[in-house]
């Protein structure tokens, strides 16, 4: 939406000596923080899985992330420009769509796919809904959901082997050497837990790997380790709370552990919270303020059903991943969530 | 280990300080300025109406205003005029009077020529009709003697704070004597001074604790009597340990054997901590039920300034006429804690303290998070003034605001559990209407703390006001289409 002018604050008047006094309601002091320094602190927070991305898979991923991130920006500066609307793409939330569609698509997709992403969801899923704050998706989200829809070959089999310590050195110069791989979550989907084991490592090597991000993925989401970090840190500024992250690890968590196996309560949670994208989505996207609850409780019940969606559609669904379906299903119940949790009011603690 | 101080469980922010700028500044007294102008209404209720001679000076244009006489704007202040052989007034006297309704009485502040009763500009509500009195230099003020209150009955104490004119010096402005004038019936146990002063830059009151706590002890004591408890609790933010330790010390050497407890609360440094319904919760845990008075929760609370005043017009027989406000901020020359004389004009005081520096960009009467910004400086403070600030450049954020993110920070800022996040979309859809569920008819008081803490800088304690006066307008509205229906 525009950034508007109110209707009568921010008026200069004539003040002592031709001095111009600013004349508008108080408060007349303000918190330090803007909405550009909130989110060009996720842009920082969200910069290591990236780095660590160009060491494991190549420099394929710094390429496909500049390229979605530029398609964001010249989707909104374009869109805005027709609609006869301020240009905000200096907000740094542009940046961030174009962060989180390119860390959920696999290193190994063409090039034109994350801009054809790119406009779907800044177009589509914010500039039409009315702007920064009016969209009830989550905008990489809808951006990724398009592409699996048109291109599911693309979105479910590039993916790329991670390699230790070497794929910057090979890949450059010398265009993409990618090893094609299956994600650990297909594995398990198809061929069950002792593949998945056989294939990317046996006792704790297999959760230090994941926790650390050698396994394969989308391009931002390998790294455990490095979203905990960053998502700590939001959490620390009190940028985002601990709500929602937490409730939807925990769900995660209990259900897999409850569901996945062959008789109940023999799941792997561990396994299941450090594969695809559960740390990316519980501390990056599924907190976006735009598309989540406001209040404490509302964004706990968010958190439950964006995991228990998550187990669901990994174990039922056709796809092996499922925290962005259960994000996007989620999203457009946030207005009731703040319909059923509003505020404590003050005189509500009142004792007659 | 150290407990945790008092304070309120939701919501509140902090936002920086600044009483350095003046905080150990003691405080000074202004000399009298050229004129003063008294507001008629200085107080919560009907203005004053005017009780002063008069006769026109002919050596001035100033002359009274006759349309002011029998004011629409303020059904229920007939402003008489006692014409009198003289003109003039002494520092002290009797100007304005109660009319039938809620009031408080006005004096003179200083002693001169009366030159009428002018429509004066004023911080809040535009114009109003106010006394103006040229100063006469050579005029003295009245020597005033102590006397022991011990021995004046209750209704005698509460004649002289009613004659004194005093009303809550924090703000709103009640009238003092009728806030104590407690219904038979209600059950009253506890006596809150409110010393927090959680807006920031303001230190009046901080210095007052400091260099009068005998007087705030000796004035909570009459104040007790009157309303017939003993137990009073001083709440002071932790950021005047001088003043919590001035008061301590006070109450330490005050008579202990009358009966009475009194005790200094610190509470924790949060804005709003000096809000009623907060420093109540804050120090007895009790919640003031929606729509009723704190009363009804067994409470009073009275501003420890206020209190300060109602021990001289007990002990002195001394009206309200002069106040220390806080002239602060970074563009003027220099800060103070100020004892100047109600109705003197800002410029006046500017001009005392040697004017104010090139980049002045915002003049704020009151504090900062709920004062009012000012275009013009010739203008009077009035008994509820707790300061000036005069901001520059680098201390004003005139950012343009963006859209809601619905980050929730105001929801969390919100001491009293409402959504402004809400209540500013609906208005800027043009459905300000609509927004009575969410309360801010009742509940909100303006603290300003949403818009304090919005990334997005929306300014959502005007949009509280705009769909106030929508509300009201629509409830207008309803009204005469009721009526029309039911003569039609
Ligand atoms: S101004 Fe009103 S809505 Fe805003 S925080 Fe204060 S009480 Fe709440
Ligand atoms: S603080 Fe501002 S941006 Fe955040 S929810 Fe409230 S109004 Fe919206």
């Amino acid at each position: 939406m525009a950034t508007k002018r109110s209707p009568i604050s921010q008026q200069s008047c004539d003040g002592v000596d031709g001095h111009h006094l600013l004349v508008s309601v108080s408060p007349h002091l303000k918190a330090d923080i803007t909405v550009s320094r909130i989110m060009w602190t996720v842009v920082v927070c969200l910069m290591p899985p990236l780095i660590l991305s160009i060491f494991v898979f190549g420099f394929q991923t710094l390429i496909i992330t500049a390229v979605s991130v530029a398609s964001c920006l010249a989707t909104e500066a374009i869109s805005q420009k027709l609609l006869g609307r301020p240009v905000t793409i200096k907000d740094g939330s542009a940046v961030i769509t174009g962060l989180l569609l390119a860390y959920v698509i696999p290193p190994g997709v063409p090039l034109w796919m994350p801009v054809f992403g790119a406009v779907m969801a800044i177009f589509v899923t914010k500039i039409i809904m009315g702007g920064l704050g009016f969209n009830i998706f989550n905008p990489a989200l809808i951006g990724r959901a398009f592409l699996v829809a048109t291109y599911p070959v693309a979105m479910t089999t590039a993916w790329l082997a991670p390699i230790r310590n070497v794929a910057i050195f090979r890949t450059m110069g010398a265009g993409v050497d990618a090893v094609s791989s299956a994600t650990p979550l297909y594995v398990l989907k198809h061929y069950g837990m002792a593949a998945v084991k056989e294939q990317f490592g046996s006792g704790t090597s297999i959760y230090t790997d994941f926790f650390i991000g050698f396994r394969p993925g989308c391009i931002g989401e390998t790294s455990a380790l490095l979203l905990l970090v960053g998502g700590l840190y939001l959490i620390y500024r009190g940028y985002i709370r601990w709500h929602i992250p937490v409730s939807i690890i925990a769900t995660v968590a209990l259900l897999t552990w409850i569901f996945d196996g062959e008789r109940i309560f023999t799941g792997d949670p561990l396994l299941a919270v450090l594969s695809g994208g559960v740390m990316l989505g519980a501390f990056f996207m599924a907190t976006d303020y735009v598309t989540s609850p406001t209040q404490r409780n509302g964004q706990v019940v968010f958190g439950i059903g964006v995991g228990a969606l998550t187990v669901l559609i990994r174990l039922k669904g056709g796809y092996p991943e499922g925290v962005c379906y259960a994000i996007l299903l989620m999203n457009p119940l946030t207005p009731a969530l703040d319909q059923w949790f509003k505020p404590k009011r003050f005189s509500q603690g009142a004792v007659q | 280990m150290m407990t945790p101080l008092a304070t309120f469980p939701k919501g509140g922010v902090h936002p920086k300080e600044n009483k350095d700028l003046s905080n150990a500044l003691p405080i000074e007294t202004m000399p009298d300025p050229s004129k003063v102008s008294l507001f008629l209404k200085q107080h919560v209720g009907t203005p004053c109406q005017v009780a002063v001679p008069h006769r026109p000076d002919p050596r001035s244009d100033h002359a009274i205003d006759d349309n002011l006489l029998f004011s629409s704007e303020h059904p229920g202040a007939l402003f008489r005029l006692l014409v009198d052989k003289k003109d003039r007034v002494k520092q002290g006297d009797r100007i304005g009077e109660i009319g039938d309704r809620l009031g408080a009485v006005l004096h003179a502040s200083v002693g001169g020529a009366v030159l009428g009763v002018k429509n004066i500009l004023h911080y809040q509500v535009g114009k109003a009709p106010a006394i103006v009195i040229r100063t006469d230099p050579e005029a003295v003020a009245p020597i005033r003697m102590p006397v022991d209150w011990r021995h004046f009955s209750r209704e005698q104490i509460q004649e002289r704070i009613a004659a004194a004119g005093i009303v809550g010096l924090g703000g709103a402005g009640f009238p003092t004597d009728v806030k104590l004038d407690v219904k038979p019936g209600v059950k009253l146990d506890t006596l809150i001074l409110n010393g927090a002063e959680c807006e920031p830059y303001i230190t009046c009151d901080h210095r007052v604790m400091v260099e009068k706590a005998r007087e705030i002890i000796e004035g909570a004591k009459i104040l007790l009597t009157v309303l017939g408890i003993t137990y009073c609790a001083i709440g002071v933010e932790n950021n005047k340990p001088d003043a919590i330790a001035a008061l301590n010390e006070a109450i330490d050497r005050a008579d202990s054997t009358d009966g009475f407890k009194i005790e200094v609360k610190p509470l924790a440094v949060k804005y709003p901590q000096g809000s009623a319904d907060q420093i109540m919760q804050s120090i007895t845990g009790r919640v003031r039920p929606s729509g009723q008075r704190s009363s009804s929760i067994g409470i009073i609370v009275q501003n420890v300034y206020t209190t300060k005043m109602v021990y001289d017009a007990v002990v002195l027989d001394k009206p309200l006429t002069e106040r220390v406000i806080t002239v602060t901020g970074r563009a003027i020359a220099r800060p103070a804690n100020l004892r100047v004389k109600i109705g003197t004009h800002i410029s006046e005081i500017a001009d005392y303290l040697g004017g104010t520096t090139a980049d002045l960009c915002k003049v704020v009467v009151g504090g900062p998070m709920m004062g009012f910004a000012v275009s013009d400086l010739d203008m009077p403070i009035t008994k509820t003034t707790p300061g000036i600030l005069f901001m520059n450049h680098a201390e004003v954020d005139a950012r343009a605001h963006g859209p809601c993110i619905r980050c929730g920070f105001c929801l969390d800022a919100c001491p009293m559990g409402l959504e402004p996040n809400n209540i500013g979309i609906y208005v800027e859809a043009g459905r300000g209407a609509e927004t009575e569920p969410f309360g801010l008819m009742d509940d909100c008081f303006e603290c300003g703390s949403c818009a304090y803490v919005c990334p997005a800088k929306r300014p959502l304690v005007q949009f509280i006001r705009l769909a106030r006066l929508e509300i009201d307008q629509a409830r207008k509205l309803k009204e005469i289409r009721e009526q029309k229906r039911k003569a039609g």
